[in-house]
């Protein structure tokens, strides 16, 4: 069973943030987003005030600053995207430190990595303090369809299984001098892929014979309540 | 590689957000007829292989690099409607546990990867089978040439998407040559990885590939005569 251990991103904790119901989490993150999302990039003040409540919501989740930090890498790609934005943008140009550059350019630059940063702060924020099971929970109250919540539990169930399983296959890539992210060795790592999607496959179908031995009948009890008490209808897995 | 927050504005977002809840909500009654009631854990197994297959990333040029985003992959070997939930929970979990992906975009990238790259990839499979020869061996660069056309074809989408809402302004030609460039590269790696993936499916276990199921049909028993029980081998021992 996953659901004992938290996700990699999860920080343990107990504060008035941790404790709130995951429902309304989501709401407030939608909201806060999609307000974030709809505000004008020329009001410069409010995006230090949608800041400064993030960064009020963390303190008092007492998640460390570094903890999120450090996971913020997930931006990179796309910060270098916005420096980009000002050289290839038109319109009349500005000079910035010896540079000309697209002044509606580097106005909207300044919009993507706002908001885009905000964004990622406020869901890491969200990872950070619910437990899978709870966001789950959440979800359901939300009226998320009851399919979705349950392939996500599932998904969120198998994550490290599967993902450590492609980490042994590329420490034995790797140890027979297989370099999986070369154009060269795509053969091996697609042999590899393919045995992984079989196994994933066959262990579905065990889990799935497993649910039905014990009452499975299309819907998974509460996944909030801890799956080490005795229920009858636990689902089981492998 | 996922839209962030902020790169579409509001109306957009919600936009492509009500056209990826229609979508998911399609595919969910479509993903019974391709599973039945193991669509959970088996839709979960799967989402997860898609998950552990999007970790590898592979050189694309001037020291970057792509991932498999694997809708077509997941819809030769499961089914466009069990593919298109398997995407979407993925993009799910990655927004709501690893701010990948911004969370007010993820209808955006729902419609992007998980309805435009799955059905794309899935009826240019389709259309590829029907002309090459009604052989096994056919199916995996029928799916290889599905996922070529199915990642430019998501970056095209994305360039109309942010025509119509789009925070930078940056010429429209700009972003699709762009855009097109780089997802031709990345599609082409993925057609490649696809091909060799399905094709070592289809050499060990075909009957786990939907896309093959045709093929499979058509296949007739084969009883060959065998040699009388009791009497050596000749080919045995040496």
């Amino acid at each position: 069973m996953g659901a004992g251990h938290g996700h990699r991103l999860h920080y343990h904790g107990h504060s008035p943030v941790h404790r709130a119901p995951a429902h309304l989490k989501i709401v407030a993150l939608v909201a806060f987003m999609l307000t974030v999302v709809a505000t004008p990039r020329e009001w410069y003040p409010v995006f230090a005030g949608y800041l400064a409540i993030l960064l009020a919501v963390v303190a008092a989740s007492g998640v460390p600053f570094g903890y999120l930090a450090k996971r913020m890498v997930v931006e990179v790609p796309f910060v270098l995207f916005a420096l980009l934005v000002p050289f290839i943008a038109h319109g009349p140009t500005a000079e910035v430190l010896g540079l000309t550059v697209s002044e509606p350019g580097l106005l909207a630059a300044w919009g993507l990595l706002a908001k885009g940063t905000l964004g990622v702060l406020a869901s890491l924020t969200l990872a950070a303090t619910t437990e899978p099971v709870a966001i789950l929970a959440g979800l359901r109250r939300l009226r998320m369809p009851d399919l979705v919540v349950q392939i996500m539990g599932f998904m969120i169930r198998y994550l490290d299984v599967v993902t450590a399983e492609l980490g042994r296959m590329l420490v034995g890539m790797r140890s027979r001098g297989c370099d999986p992210r070369s154009p060269r060795h795509w053969p091996a790592l697609a042999r590899s892929l393919g045995a992984l999607f079989i196994r994933s496959y066959e262990r579905g179908e065990r889990v799935h014979l497993a649910m039905l031995s014990r009452g499975y009948t299309g819907v998974l009890p509460d996944l909030a309540q801890p799956a080490h008490t005795h229920q009858p209808h636990q689902q089981g897995g492998h | 590689m996922h839209v962030p927050d902020g790169f579409l504005d509001a109306p957009t977002s919600l936009g492509t957000g009500v056209v990826a809840a229609v979508g998911v909500a399609v595919a969910l009654r479509g993903a019974r007829k391709e599973l039945d009631d193991r669509t959970a854990p088996m839709a979960g197994l799967v989402a997860t292989f898609v998950f552990a297959g999007q970790m590898m990333n592979f050189p694309v040029g001037a020291g970057t690099s792509g991932h498999l985003l694997g809708g077509a992959l997941a819809a030769v070997l499961v089914g466009p409607w069990t593919a298109v939930l398997c995407i979407s929970v993925v993009l799910l979990v990655q927004a709501l546990f690893m701010a990948d992906g911004g969370i007010t975009a993820l209808g955006t990238n729902v419609t992007l990867m998980a309805l435009v790259g799955v059905a794309v990839g899935w009826l240019v499979f389709v259309g590829a089978r029907a002309v090459l020869p009604k052989r096994l061996s056919s199916i995996a660069p029928a799916a290889a040439i599905g996922a070529l056309v199915s990642v430019p074809a998501a970056a095209v989408v994305f360039t109309l998407l942010f025509a119509v809402g789009g925070t930078a302004p940056i010429a429209f030609g700009t972003v699709l040559a762009a855009m097109l460039t780089w997802h031709l590269a990345i599609g082409v790696g993925e057609a490649v990885i696809t091909g060799l993936v399905v094709a070592s499916v289809t050499a060990v276990r075909p009957d786990l590939v939907y896309g093959a199921r045709p093929v499979l049909e058509r296949r007739e028993l084969e009883i060959r005569a065998g040699r009388p029980v009791g009497t050596p081998n000749p080919e045995a021992g040496a």
